[in-house]
């Protein structure tokens, strides 16, 4: 029984775990940018979703649709004025590294200031409370609600990348920039847009962090952002379809150790990224060149 | 943008005298500064701190200066160093500055063990490095380890306390680690170093042995950062292992290098001075304001100055050299 629990919990939990690191992916997308503020993007998602609730009692359900446009544009911007100066560098992977962890830092500086470094949480009648029943065992409203509005969400990005023609652009420009350029793609502004995509997914993310972390606060960011690249180093870089399964696969080896030794199972995404870049650093999904 | 193949290349060039006389200068001016320093400001605790951070950019610097790899996860290596020593020192009565001598070691040690992080380049293996200091970090803060590691807890020094001796050994250190950096920076070792940065590749093919020499330097890396944290674990006393495992000084170390300038021999230990004094002249009543300072440092530095201060110093003078050869 408890293992059934634990892997129902766990695919619950993945689903969100999976919309936690595709954010990350697509940053990383277009111009091999390293989001190191990936998680203080999550952040800033979670304390939008506070003030919403909070100040206009906006339910984080409806949130999750409202800091989309916010951040698209936040990124486009940012992708805008820094994406320039890195396409110049001799290593922009690395250079982006410390940008972004630069970067890191000032969100979570200007965090603490405006919202104070005491942990916030949304009380659970914010959104639908009763428990799901599967199997005899009961899972929080949380988990299962947060899957619910995940799963259309990321549908709808994936249709989006692989159905419409500004995703086969996307494609286009991330399997060669230069020849999606020949062909007449504004590839700056295509990535330029793809990046933003990629921090309006993490702020969806960080709108039900809320409720699956217990709360948000300015330091949460940077053990944030090492579980997403763990989930994507995992489900090989820059592949969509893989980051989400392995999101749902670190989901249930999280949960599978939570259950069994609760004690050790804050090392799991550690030794999921040690053990993946090691044993096979292409990822679970990776085909073709070998990215570490 | 300069690229990185313009950082400069040069081997410290001049007379066999000079090569001695400036990391001996470079290595004396620190500890003679510390040495008057205490007794011009009491708080030795602090100048402690400053002396344990120089070793650590200096760390940095000798890893990411001179062979481009960034270790975010460098913290790991002080808090294993200030637990080894710790517990030498607790279980079997070791001396303190002994005890330092086995966490750099340890430090050491561990770098070793995780020799396979550098199949990984760039940013993998910075992050490969910073999961693998949480990893070490979750091993040692567990409460399943309690009677080995006091678990989440921590150690208590208290009894090994001795100010002087503690504050001595901390410059020492420093002094150390800038000789360390002078000793990489004019050696052949060095310059095979920056070439494996630069190219590794042709640098194999010009026989130099890539993977051993990259060794080198993150052993010697490692060992800095294993004895800083020793000190740090000895001069603070009470520690808890959230405090020597600490991404914080991880960070701090990156930006007192790259503020400096990294693959030089002055710049972190300047970068280090300036940018501490500043965290606490405000950092310690209003650390969100340093921190938004010093993130918003790095940013400007990887868009505008990739060289720091050294950089800076570097395009002064020559300006001036060319003003002065156009005037004569």
């Amino acid at each position: 029984m408890l293992f059934e629990y634990a892997v129902i919990g766990g695919i619950l939990l993945g689903i969100f775990y999976a919309l936690l690191a595709v954010g990350l992916n697509v940053v990383y997308g277009a111009q091999k940018i390293i989001n190191l503020a990936h998680g203080d993007i999550i952040m800033l998602g979670g304390y939008g979703a506070w003030e919403l609730y909070n100040t206009y009692h906006i339910s984080p359900i409806l949130s999750t649709i409202i800091v989309i446009p916010i951040t698209v544009l936040f990124g486009y911007l940012l992708n805008r004025l820094i994406a320039p100066r890195l396409v110049k560098a001799s290593d922009p992977e690395m250079l982006s590294l410390i940008l972004f962890f630069g970067l890191s830092e000032v969100i979570q500086a200007l965090a603490s200031l405006v919202f104070g470094s005491a942990e916030r949480s949304l009380p659970v009648s914010s959104i639908p409370t009763s428990r799901l029943v599967l199997f005899g065992q009961g899972y929080p409203a949380t988990w299962w609600v947060s899957a619910l509005v995940i799963i259309p969400l990321l549908a709808i990005f994936v249709i989006f990348l692989y159905r419409t023609s500004i995703g086969l652009q996307v494609r286009a420009v991330i399997s060669d920039s230069v020849e999606a350029a020949v062909a007449g793609i504004n590839s700056k502004r295509v990535s330029g847009i793809y990046f933003g995509i990629g921090f309006a997914l993490a702020a969806c993310a960080g709108v039900w962090g809320v409720f699956i972390f217990g709360g948000v606060s300015p330091t949460e960011g940077a053990a944030i952002t090492i579980t997403a690249f763990a989930i994507i180093v995992f489900g090989s870089l820059g592949n969509t379809l893989g980051t989400i399964a392995a999101g749902i696969i670190f989901g249930i080896f999280y949960q599978l150790a939570q259950v069994y030794i609760p004690s050790w199972s804050n090392l799991v995404p550690y030794a999921l990224v040690i053990a993946t870049m090691l044993i096979r650093p292409q990822g679970l999904f990776g085909r073709r060149q070998r990215i570490a | 943008m300069p690229k990185l193949d313009d950082l400069d290349l040069t081997l410290e060039t001049g007379s066999k005298g000079k090569k001695l006389i400036s990391p001996a200068i470079a290595a004396l001016v620190p500890i003679v500064a510390f040495a008057v320093g205490v007794h011009l400001y009491s708080n030795e605790l602090l100048l402690t701190y400053m002396a344990i951070y120089i070793a650590l950019a200096q760390g940095i610097n000798i890893i990411y200066g001179f062979t481009g790899y960034l270790p975010f996860g460098y913290f790991g290596f002080f808090g294993v160093g200030a637990y080894a020593s710790g517990l030498v020192m607790l279980d079997y009565n070791v001396p303190p500055v002994l005890a330092v001598i086995i966490g750099g070691v340890a430090g050491a040690l561990v770098g070793a063990i995780l020799l396979p992080l550098f199949r990984l380049r760039g940013a993998y293996f910075a992050i490969g490095t910073l999961a693998a200091s949480e990893a070490i970090y979750t091993i040692i803060s567990n409460p399943s380890l309690q009677s080995i590691t006091n678990g989440p807890y921590g150690l208590n020094l208290a009894g090994f306390y001795s100010s002087g001796t503690a504050y001595g050994t901390a410059i020492a250190l420093a002094a150390l680690s800038i000789l360390a950096t002078s000793f990489v920076r004019s050696s052949k070792f060095g310059l095979t170093l920056k070439a494996i940065r630069d190219d590794s590749y042709s640098a194999s093919m010009a026989g130099v042995n890539v993977p051993r020499q990259r060794f080198y330097a993150w052993l010697i890396a490692a060992a800095i950062a294993g004895m800083a944290g020793s000190v740090f674990g000895w001069s603070t006393s009470v520690f808890y292992p959230q405090a020597v495992f600490d991404p914080a000084l991880s960070v701090l170390a990156i930006v007192f290098a790259l503020f400096g300038g990294v693959g030089t021999i002055w710049g972190p230990t300047i970068g280090t001075v300036v940018l501490y004094a500043i965290y606490n002249a405000i950092g310690v009543s209003n650390p969100q304001y340093f921190q938004l300072i010093y993130g918003m440092v790095i940013v400007l530095l990887v868009l505008f100055a990739p060289r720091g201060l050294a950089g800076f110093w570097n395009y002064i003078t020559t300006k001036i050299t060319t003003v002065r050869a156009k005037n004569d």
